[in-house]
């Protein structure tokens, strides 16, 4: 025992430990209403409440139903696969949203930058000509041209907060809007015209009007020409080899590796001292000689590029396709960054496992709606949850603090201790010891 | 012009009361960034009770005999029951910000994806789609909608132009949020409560010290909140959407949110901004069927600008409009900050 307690008394320990409570409890909050749906609905039954209650929990191991109608399980290439394919973005937007709140702003603005990034990486990736350059230099510059519109575009609110000092909330939100519109409208009306790769060129698509809307392809015209068709595509590595039939490429070891840089950046760096002395208090950083304004833009604008570099990571991995008229609906990706981040306490390194835990959930969403009655949106509200839990985070934090009897709860350490694991390996232990916890913060939330 | 009134009456009266809503929570001292959330909840909720209460024999037969009175009696009752909805689903935040002292603007998130994923989680089981209707493909028109022959004018008969504004075809629930807005407004300003609520939200140390209870007040100023939110939820879904809930209010939670900072967090100017936006969103959603003076033209769809131009208009003139307003912008000075009885 009390060699395990310093340990315990140890902030990230505390944190991870926080972050696992919240999980355990955003499941278990996702199980009961999946169990009480089921109760009230008359076709679902106590098997198809019990199938969905496993999916929550261990769905990304489910394959499919075997003739008899029971679901089986094992390793599943595609879920896995496709998991990572997904955290991609989410820990891009995770990061956007992590570094934006080391600056102690809260950066709600991760989907317009988002679309502004995926507007540009696009626009990039299909017009320039592949025959005249080659396609790896289109695809980076699509990448950094998406990173770059997304920086601009996140140093909007920045300054309007760091020169105006308008709320930084308001702002990202009016800007989310914005975005959504223009992008809308940028797809709705820019031609291209300039030589098209081998993919264009095969099909009778020159008789079209010019747009990037995806007219070659009868009933696809809502959606842009996937970037594969201008030979554009985010290279596999041979990580498809290792999960066959899944949509994984190399974008998801980019977004670890800038991961890594941030976590250098933040912590390693003069700049990144200064990013965290304004979110610290920025009138005490003013004072040192900290230029506290223009740190927020920059803070803000590398936001908006890490979103934005989500953003075209996912677009250019060639299959992707992109619904334009996003005037009405804001991507998910963007603001689902929120949690990866809160679940992660803003650690960029942490984000990389929160972001794979998000896809897993994601993962999960689907196999429910192909698999039972219930439908993927039970994925946001376990995420929704979570979020919640998150907020007072530091409350259970401090019951860890305040009682003795938590020591034994240890169980979950060893994760902190080889983080290599996936993020689904602390899920699966923590279910046994915070558990009781869990059941008490639930009910308080309930009854509130 | 009456075309052009009563759309913008349509779009600015939950924006007013949402923003309201957004007075009371911010003015006890709470950041209410839940607003989106709690009106999707309020719209989803009342929209179910919509269909519950259709369902019942007494209001069957209101409507089938055209009992106008009942049906409108059915409408408030649908208001009361999304307000107190709204105020149920609000204590999460007060639960969070007040007891447990979270974080506001992450609380305030959560319920902002709370609320939409619940409800579409439990609209696509009840629906199987994604949009939840009235019962039978009926509509809120047919069922809410106040019409000239209510007021005993027959098929050729014309209303005078007051008439034609503002009840041909208006809902009475236009009406019942104007009243309540004033109510509060004077409860907020003239009561001894809402000097107290005020208080908290300047100094609760302050109030507290005077014996003022400030856990009490900031619940009391969110749960009303939170009933306004989930009751401006509702009055958009039934006048602007046609009684229907898809899990989503096109950001008009967030609009409010700008609205209440516009009108400096008064009740009075938050009315003039609201009617102000109103008219942005009326402009944006029917601008090529707007016939301003009525000559049959329809002067804005002529100029010929792109339809996203006034897409974008609400959105941009909101940031304009802070930018301009910020250095003589007024938030409660403890707004966002948990209260704490030890620090000074």
């Amino acid at each position: 025992m009390d060699n395990r307690s310093p340990l315990l008394k140890r902030d990230g320990t505390q944190k991870l430990l926080a972050s696992l409570i919240s999980i355990v409890i955003g499941l278990i909050f996702g199980s009961i209403l999946v169990a009480v749906v089921g109760l009230l609905s008359k076709d679902i039954g106590g098997k198809g409440i019990w199938d969905g209650i496993r999916l929550i929990f261990i769905g990304l191991f489910s394959k499919t139903r075997d003739t008899a109608g029971n679901l089986t399980w094992g390793f599943n290439s595609t879920n896995f696969g496709n998991m990572l394919f997904r955290a991609t973005p989410l820990i891009m937007t995770g990061l956007s949203v992590a570094v934006s709140q080391k600056t102690g702003l809260f950066n709600i603005g991760a989907p317009g930058q988002y679309l502004m990034g995926t507007l540009v990486s696009l626009m990039i990736a299909l017009g320039v000509p592949t025959t005249a350059i080659p396609p790896v230099i289109v695809w980076l510059l699509a990448f950094l041209g998406g990173m770059l519109a997304g920086a601009l575009w996140g140093a909007i609110p920045g300054m309007l907060k760091a020169f105006l000092n308008i709320n930084e909330v308001i702002a990202c939100i009016m800007t989310n809007w914005i975005a959504a519109v223009l992008v809308s409208w940028a797809f709705s009306a820019a031609k291209f015209s300039v030589v098209r790769g081998q993919y264009f060129n095969q099909t009778d698509w020159t008789n079209a009007s010019g747009t990037f809307q995806n007219i070659a392809e009868g009933t696809k015209s809502s959606y842009v020409y996937k970037t594969i068709w201008n030979n554009v595509a985010t290279p596999k590595l041979g990580l498809d080899k290792i999960f066959p039939n899944s949509q994984v490429n190399a974008g998801i070891l980019i977004a670890i590796l800038i991961a890594i840089a941030m976590f250098v950046l933040i912590n390693k760096t003069t700049f990144g001292f200064q990013l965290k002395a304004c979110g610290a208090n920025r009138h005490a950083a003013r004072y040192v000689g900290i230029k506290d304004k223009n740190n927020i833009v920059y803070s803000m604008a590398i936001a908006g590029a890490l979103a934005a570099g989500g953003a075209a990571l996912y677009t250019l991995a060639g299959n992707t396709e992109f619904s334009w008229n996003t005037y009405q609906k804001l991507p998910a990706i963007g603001f689902n960054g929120i949690p990866v981040a809160l679940l992660a306490t803003n650690n960029p390194i942490g984000v990389i496992f929160s972001g794979i835990f998000m896809a897993m959930l994601n993962i999960v969403g689907t196999q429910l709606t192909k698999f039972t009655a219930y439908n993927e949106y039970i994925t946001d509200v376990i995420i929704a949850a979570i979020v919640y839990l998150s907020a007072f985070a530091l409350v259970i934090r401090m019951m860890f603090n305040g009682s003795k009897k938590k020591a034994h709860a240890a169980e979950p350490a060893p994760a902190v201790a080889e983080p290599a694991e996936p993020a689904t390996e602390p899920i699966a232990d923590a279910g046994e010891d915070p558990a009781p916890d869990a059941a008490v913060e639930e009910e308080g939330g309930e009854n509130a | 012009m009456t075309f052009l009134i009563q759309q913008t009456l349509l779009f600015s009266i939950p924006l007013m009361i949402v923003a309201l809503a957004g007075v009371f929570s911010e003015r006890s001292g709470v950041i209410n960034l839940a607003l989106e959330g709690i009106m999707i909840m309020g719209a989803f909720i009342g929209v179910m009770a919509v269909r519950i209460l259709q369902g019942l024999p007494v209001f069957e037969e209101a409507f089938a005999n055209n009992q106008y009175f009942k049906l409108q009696l059915m409408e408030i009752l649908v208001m009361l029951i999304a307000a107190v909805g709204g105020a149920i689903f609000s204590l999460l935040l007060s639960f969070a910000s007040i007891n447990l002292k979270a974080d506001q603007t992450i609380g305030g998130t959560a319920l902002n994806m709370l609320a939409p994923a619940i409800v579409l989680f439990l609209v696509r089981i009840i629906a199987n789609q994604n949009t939840l209707n009235m019962l039978d493909g009926s509509n809120s028109a047919d069922w809410f909608m106040l019409k000239k022959k209510m007021f005993g004018y027959g098929a050729k008969e014309q209303m005078g132009f007051i008439g034609r504004t503002l009840l041909d075809k208006t809902y009475l629930a236009t009406y019942i949020v104007i009243f309540v807005f004033i109510l509060l407004s004077i409860i907020l300003y003239k009561t001894r409560f809402g000097l107290r609520l005020r208080s908290c939200g300047e100094n609760p140390q302050a109030a507290d010290s005077l014996g003022i209870s400030v856990v009490k007040m900031r619940y009391s100023g969110v749960t009303i909140s939170g009933a306004l939110a989930g009751m401006g939820g509702f009055v958009y879904a039934l006048t602007t959407q046609g009684c229907t809930c898809n899990g989503d209010v096109a950001g008009f939670g967030f609009l409010a949110l700008a609205v209440m900072i516009f009108g400096n967090w008064k009740p009075l100017n938050i009315a003039l901004a609201s009617l102000l936006f109103g008219l942005f969103k009326c402009i944006s959603a029917g601008y090529s069927s707007l016939d301003i003076n009525g000559d049959g033209k329809f002067l804005l769809a002529d100029i010929g600008i792109s339809a996203y131009v006034y897409l974008l208009l609400p959105y941009v003139i909101t940031l304009i409009v802070l930018a301009l307003t910020s250095k003589s912008s007024r938030a409660p000075k403890a707004e966002g900050i948990p209260y704490d009885k030890g620090k000074r």
